[in-house]
């Protein structure tokens, strides 16, 4: 982004003005009795004081510039996505004691990875840990990230447990654990993958990236946000595919004893 | 009985297929088996009776390791049950299922599966093989391309023992077979394992609710009750002249149904 070219300023005053548009929302729901009042309201006010704080936040990293700093920021957001997706999933603590281990792991290793490859190969951060380019990428993968994982957690538990039949027939026939659940395991990955083979397909057609919009809108040349955003496509169909495969072949360990039986269902 | 008192009248002559010792088992709170000694004969056909909720699936479900015990235990010809492999125990003690569950595809497809599965223990099943076991289990060729998920219950059923035969076990376990079934196609269906019995000489264990299927062909009965063994021995001596009260009024309460 050159200096000359300056987004245009927004004010407190026109953020404000802004807001008013939650207002049009809150109208209907009033109208419809859709009940969303205070989830419109409470979400509109938590919208505001998050990203208003890390704005706060991003200043203050960029200005004080330590590794340390930014490691720990990344750290917090996979660890606050280890939890959403596995919160969800887990209804027993015993659960929870298995599931965050594997988020944790599929999401750090799908959007660690793929940010390194990223940050060095592509983009060529310097120093490596520059924030301004860390923060941004690594929170648009973490998030996808997550999503990956809560969809393959969901769907292979219910997955599962609708084919628990099929999964001992095979055992009984002499499978292994990943003989038998195979199919459970196909379908999961596939549809922790459908949103991001889904975004690929309709990128520019139905959907104009908020990153790519973002940069125009701050005055960056389009063609540039284009191969920005083309970069962050595929980064994120990579770390959404790594997610979605650790998570679902970790996940699927957890519904087996060492010796090829399926664990009964949780007694009542 | 005590856990330490000799085993449900072992069979005489032959060494048991299964030797099952003080076997506990429970899920969650619940005790499913409540201290089972007890020998099940190589060859012949053994019914498990009993009430449901007696623990004859649970019984069953041990003896290829689709559970294990929390305690006690249980051998096969011999050998503790965790000596074996677990593929090749599952592909020597073949599993029919009460709901049969089909692969999908044709039922040449489900007859192939085991193969696919274990390359290095279960043999290719070619035409001929396809052939004799459709024979085995009562159907004749033409089904061999018929789309499994198509056929009826009772057609599922045959499919699902022919698939379980594919790895040339020397003992099937049967999970109530006939349960879902209605009495006349469970009849044939019935007819068809005693030929197979016969044909093959493997060895038979079918759990069982209605009497009359132990009646028919069974050379073993094992009645259960409320996780122990309430009686166990020769299939006519126990049907004419049971010695347990609780057998004998099981069995005059089956009356009713064994036309």
């Amino acid at each position: 982004m050159s200096a000359d070219m300056h987004p245009f300023d927004i004010s407190w005053f026109q953020l404000a003005a802004a807001a008013a548009l939650v207002l049009v929302a809150l109208a209907l729901s009033l109208w419809q009795r859709l009940g969303l009042e205070k989830g419109l309201v409470v979400g509109a006010m938590r919208a505001t004081v998050q990203l208003v704080a890390v704005g706060y936040l991003l200043v203050w990293l960029f200005e004080v510039d330590r590794w340390y700093l930014v490691l720990a920021v990344l750290a917090v957001m996979v660890i606050v996505a280890t939890f959403t997706a596995a919160r969800r999933q887990s209804k027993s603590s015993g659960e929870r004691r298995s599931i965050v281990p594997i988020a944790g792991l599929a999401i750090l290793a799908g959007a660690g990875l793929t940010l390194v490859y990223v940050t060095t190969v592509i983009v060529h951060v310097t120093p490596w840990y520059n924030p301004r380019y860390l923060i941004p990428l690594f929170g648009m993968i973490v998030a996808n990230s997550m999503n990956a994982a809560a969809l393959a957690l969901e769907r292979l538990q219910s997955e599962m447990e609708a084919r628990r039949g099929e999964v001992e027939a095979y055992l009984a026939l002499g499978a292994t654990p990943g003989q038998a659940c195979a199919e459970a395991t196909r379908r999961a990955t596939v549809a922790a993958m459908i949103p991001a083979v889904n975004a690929l397909a309709v990128v520019g057609v139905v959907s104009l990236p908020g990153m790519m919009t973002g940069q125009i809108l701050a005055g960056a040349d389009p063609a540039l946000a284009v191969r920005y955003q083309l970069v962050v496509m595929f980064m994120l169909t990579a770390a959404t595919a790594i997610t979605a495969a650790i998570t679902v072949q970790a996940y699927r360990r957890t519904f087996f004893t060492p010796a090829a039986q399926l664990k009964p269902r949780a007694p009542a | 009985m005590s856990a330490a008192e000799a085993p449900a009248s072992a069979p005489a002559g032959s060494s048991p297929a299964f030797r099952l010792r003080d076997v506990r088992q429970v899920h969650g709170a619940r005790t499913l088996l409540d201290g089972i000694t007890l020998d099940l004969p190589r060859g012949g056909f053994t019914a498990l009776i009993g009430p449901s909720g007696a623990g004859k699936t649970s019984l069953l479900r041990l003896l290829n390791r689709l559970d294990d015990p929390v305690s006690g235990t249980i051998e096969f010809h011999g050998r503790p049950l965790s000596d074996y492999r677990i593929r090749e125990l599952r592909c020597r003690v073949g599993f029919v299922f009460q709901a049969p569950v089909m692969f999908t595809g044709t039922v040449r497809d489900n007859l192939r599966a085991a193969h696919g599965l274990a390359r290095a223990e279960v043999a290719p099943v070619d035409e001929t093989r396809v052939a004799e076991l459709l024979d085995l289990a009562g159907l004749d060729l033409s089904y061999a391309d018929r789309q499994a998920a198509d056929l009826s219950g009772g057609e599922k059923h045959r499919v699902s023992i022919a698939r379980a035969l594919t790895t040339n076990p020397e003992v099937l376990l049967l999970d109530e077979p006939t349960a879902a079934l209605d009495p006349e196609v469970a009849d044939r269906l019935l007819h068809t394992l005693a030929n197979l019995r016969e044909t093959t000489g493997i060895t038979m264990i079918m759990v069982t609710h209605r009497l009359r299927e132990a009646r028919v062909g069974a050379t073993y009965v094992v009645m259960l009750e409320a996780g122990r063994i309430v009686e166990a021995g020769d299939a006519r001596k126990i049907m004419q002249d049971a010695t347990h009260p609780r057998t004998r009024e099981f069995l005059q309460a089956g009356e009713g149904d064994a036309r």
